[in-house]
């Protein structure tokens, strides 16, 4: 964390008020701790994206192509063309004011700038110059005005404190959905190279080595390795997985973020543990794969295309290892870009198949023609249908809470089967108070590409809301554990709770699942997958057989 | 001074004023009372469907509704159907709730930041009810008005009438009379509905900050021709017949000015004139906007049926070939499987020398 990060005390004095002056007359002030690095030219560059260069967003000078103008006048024009949603949204907001204090950001920083219909204002207010007769006419005094290099650094210090989140679309009585707004911004300033580095480096990276982080086939071999190593010493059995194999059953797909920090390691762990399970008990057949080695897609927050070229690698490498369709492991974004995007971009699938659990019989109906399911929907069913042999009670040293992540709730609507999951392999669950929840649920912070270390102070404002509502449920309940669903959080929320709930660790799901999974042929577990001791457990007890449902081929198994 | 409702306001006491005194010059009656209303109506219906017209032709690229609820997946998990609809008729509830109930609105919260850093987020309701009751008294007046356009009065405006001046109030003095004719509750609560909705704009710190000129006219206006249409009413007791006349002249275009209408009414119907001609320009298109809003009325049936991008082009990607001849190697090296084996070496040159060989290979 970067020293400069002011400490909680300081931070929680928030002043909501909005200044006296008009919002067009401060001028924006990129403050350090509240912005991510410029993008990387070489990262630029190898995308073949525009105008590629070093630029230092604190200069005067960000080296902008002579006719930028107009390049994002006809940008702006191109996307109100193609794009409902932009026109609509440019059109029809009233400024009632419901988003306002809906967005963590405004929550956490108390930024007028950062109430949702002031960020979409940013620009609207150059669409009512640039193309209403109303705006032209009135011009300030109606919320217009013409664009400059002041403006546009606003947009992008604006742009890039929005964690496209859309918590203010469910209150907004037109649907204005500000993710979208900040997406077409981006796309805008994308169109002059003027991107973050947290996101361009990690898009070139998935782009040539398959995953953001830029690990190559050999090293991700290991990194799995390294897992099957830690597992053994865990639970005695030594896990057999495949990758690049084809004629596989089902090919998996995770963002590679699990596969490479902690606590995100122990969630890749867990799959690999379940895929074991599975493939010894029912003959299943998954397979990972290195080209398709990222669920995430940062292209996501960079433009359309840049999205579309990244996703096009799932369906790409299904079809060329013959599976019969994909499975996809937790992650956030990655679930709003395969639910909302990825067929009407790279489909149709027609060489997969409509998506059917080889083990319970179950058709994935909700993923027919997408042919890709959610892990989270794959193993509740599982579940229901008793083909886990599961033992809680090794979690009960965890009081566990559930963080809706943003893009699984609002892009797709993914709540009940990750519940039914940890309360299947939790005996300790509380939610979060109601209005931090499901569809109301909060942000972790550092979402849409924003979770670097050098906006840290932005960070750990914006995840407030989310913070002070796992303070609760700790205070109130004895919450030590914060479970969730997504590879940016396991990554952004350890550092948050460390900084405003520091008794309160973070999980992945499937961590918790493979605590629980009684493996086939396993020691007595001590320790639970960090290879801390489990309370009480240090004297081992018999598993009990009829745990779970205990189907008759499960017990022949043994 | 806050010239975003200084110079609305402005604008609106000028409007005023050229209605009343150009009401009086006798020649100006046909202009005000059937010129600029006929304009108006055009302005309106062109504008209303041009702009309905240039949303449309955008097409909608990726189906990208808001889910406020459980998707449809397992058949023994619960599906929120309203507010994450799987199939159409669903997605008309959602919208019916959105449109008539203004169903976003009722999750309005409020937030508040109290010491130690708790936050809470209670409901609140003011704006909903100022909405709710802003836009259904507007509707309740416009329903009654129909009495002008229509011979013989439908059974429904009356029935409306009815319901709507059901509470009587009565105040009979020699000095001062008020309640004769019926009062009408609608039109009293629409005046008091945009004064909460403009006190709102002043008082809220938040939504002064982001409100521009365009939200505090029409609120002006409405506010004008709910007060010019109360005092006509109540206060001059307008000439009803003589009004219903010049109306039904202008629906049946034989426009007329009959004599009895007084100052009142043409500024009463320059304003909703003005209204009318400023609407399809302004943000109250949200009337037809709701309605196209592409969070709002799409099913979230995305991955079980496939939805069809009009423009949707090929663009560059990295092909798993390219991937492989970069890496193939280090592939092979630790036992991946590829698709090609590494071409044999020739014996002269070191095996780990594998840069000039992707340029080969690369072709």
């Amino acid at each position: 964390m970067a020293d400069e990060t002011p400490k909680p005390e300081e931070l929680i004095q928030i002043d909501h008020r909005p200044p006296k002056a008009d919002w067009m007359e401060v001028p924006v002030n990129i403050r350090k701790g509240m912005y991510c690095y410029a993008s990387n030219p070489k990262s630029v560059e190898y995308l073949g994206l525009p105008h590629a260069r070093a630029w230092n967003p604190l200069d005067d000078d960000w080296k902008l192509p002579e006719n930028w103008q107009e390049i994002l006048h006809e940008g702006f024009k191109e996307r109100l063309g193609k794009f409902r949603s932009f026109k609509i949204f440019m059109d029809t907001c009233v400024r009632c004011g419901a988003c306002a204090d809906k967005c963590h950001y405004f929550i956490g920083t108390g930024d007028p700038k950062n109430m949702p219909v002031l960020r979409a204002e940013l620009l609207r207010s150059v669409y009512r110059n640039d193309f209403t007769r109303m705006g032209k006419i009135l011009g300030k005094v109606n919320g217009a005005r013409p664009m400059s290099i002041d403006v546009l650094k606003e947009w992008w210090y604006y742009l890039f404190q929005c964690s496209e989140c859309r918590r203010c679309s469910v209150f907004c009585p037109y649907g204005i959905d500000t993710a979208e707004i900040t997406i077409m911004g981006r796309e805008l300033l994308n169109l002059l190279g003027l991107n973050i580095d947290w996101i361009a480096t990690p898009v070139a990276n998935c782009y040539r080595t398959g995953n953001h982080l830029g690990i190559q086939p050999h090293a991700f071999k290991d990194m799995l390795d390294f897992f099957v190593e830690d597992i053994e010493e865990v639970t005695g059995v030594q896990v057999d997985y495949s990758i690049n194999k084809k004629g596989a059953d089902i090919l998996f797909i995770t963002p590679s973020g699990d596969v490479f920090a902690d606590p995100g390691t122990y969630t890749a762990m867990g799959y690999l543990m379940l895929f074991h399970y599975l493939k010894e008990k029912y003959g299943l057949d998954v397979t990972w794969s290195t080209y398709g080695s990222e669920g995430g897609n940062f292209g996501f927050f960079t433009s359309h295309e840049t999205m579309k070229r990244l996703n096009s690698k799932m369906y790409a490498e299904a079809k060329r290892l013959g599976v019969k369709w994909i499975l996809g492991g937790e992650c956030g974004h990655m679930w709003r870009v395969i639910n909302q995007y990825m067929d009407t971009m790279n489909g149709p699938t027609d060489f997969l198949e409509e998506p059917v659990s080889p083990i319970t019989g179950t058709k994935f109906e909700n993923a027919r023609t997408n042919r890709m399911v959610h892990i989270a929907e794959f193993v509740s069913d599982l579940i229901k249908h008793g083909k886990l042999e599961l033992d809680p009670s090794r979690n009960d040293h965890l009081k566990v809470t559930f963080h809706d992540s943003c893009n699984p709730s609002r892009g797709m609507g993914i709540f009940d089967e990750p519940r039914y999951i940890i309360n299947n392999v939790c005996n300790h669950f509380y939610e979060m108070p109601a209005n931090t929840i499901r569809e109301n649920t909060f942000c972790c912070g550092s979402g849409a590409g924003l979770n670097a270390g050098e906006d840290m102070e932005l960070r750990m404002a914006g995840g407030l809301p989310r913070a002070s509502a796992v303070k609760y449920v700790h205070e109130k309940f004895g919450v030590n554990m914060l479970a969730c669903i997504c590879a940016i959080d396991r990554a952004a929320l350890p550092p948050l709770m460390e900084y405003w709930v520091p008794e309160v660790d973070v999980t992945g799901l499937h961590e918790l699942v493979a605590n629980a999974l009684i493996m086939p042929g396993e020691n007595e577990r001590a320790t639970d997958l960090r290879a801390e001791d489990i309370p009480g457990r240090e004297v081992v007890e018999e598993v009990e057989e009829g745990q779970s449902d205990g189907e008759s081929e499960e017990q022949a198994d043994e | 001074m806050n010239l975003r409702y200084i110079i609305p306001l402005i604008a609106v006491i000028v409007l005023f004023l050229i209605a009343f005194l150009g009401a009086q010059v006798s020649g100006l009656q046909y202009v005000f009372g059937v010129v600029i209303p006929y304009l108006a109506i055009l302005t309106f219906v062109l504008g209303f469907a041009a702009r309905v017209i240039g949303w449309s032709r955008s097409p909608v690229p990726f189906k990208i509704p808001t889910t406020g609820g459980q998707q449809k997946s397992l058949p023994w998990i619960r599906h929120s159907k309203f507010d994450c609809p799987e199939k159409t008729w669903q997605v008309w509830v959602r919208m019916a709730l959105e449109v008539l109930t203004f169903r976003s609105l009722f999750r309005n919260t409020r937030m508040k930041l109290k010491e130690g850093g708790r936050i809470s987020y209670q409901l609140e309701l003011f704006l909903w009810v100022g909405a709710l009751a802003f836009h259904y008294a507007f509707l309740v007046v416009l329903i009654r008005h129909l009495r002008f356009f229509l011979e013989p009065v439908p059974f429904v405006v009356q029935l409306i009438e009815n319901v709507d001046s059901f509470f009587r109030m009565e105040i009979i003095y020699p000095a001062f009379k008020f309640g004769l004719p019926g009062v009408f509750i609608s039109g009293f609560v629409l005046l008091a509905a945009v004064s909460y909705l403009f006190l709102r704009r002043l008082f809220v710190r938040q939504v002064k900050y982001i409100s521009i000129a365009s939200d505090y006219f029409p609120l002006f206006l409405i506010f004008g021709i709910a007060l010019s249409g109360i005092f006509m009413r109540y206060v001059t007791k307008v000439d009803v017949t003589a009004a219903k006349e010049l109306t039904m002249g202008l629906i049946t275009f034989q426009p007329t000015i009959p004599a009895g209408v007084d100052a009142v009414f043409f500024v009463h119907i320059f304003f909703v004139s003005i209204l009318l001609a400023y609407f399809p320009f302004s943000k109250l298109m949200h009337l037809g906007g709701v309605f196209l809003s592409p969070t709002r009325n799409m099913t979230t049936d995305t991955r079980a049926r496939r939805h069809i991008n009009p423009w949707n082009y090929p663009v560059p990607v990295h092909t798993y070939d390219e991937y492989e001849d970069e890496f193939r190697d280090k592939m092979v090296e630790v036992g991946l499987p590829v698709e090609k084996m590494p071409e044999p070496v020739p014996a002269e040159e070191p095996a780990s020398d594998s840069e000039p060989e992707q340029e080969e290979q690369k072709e």
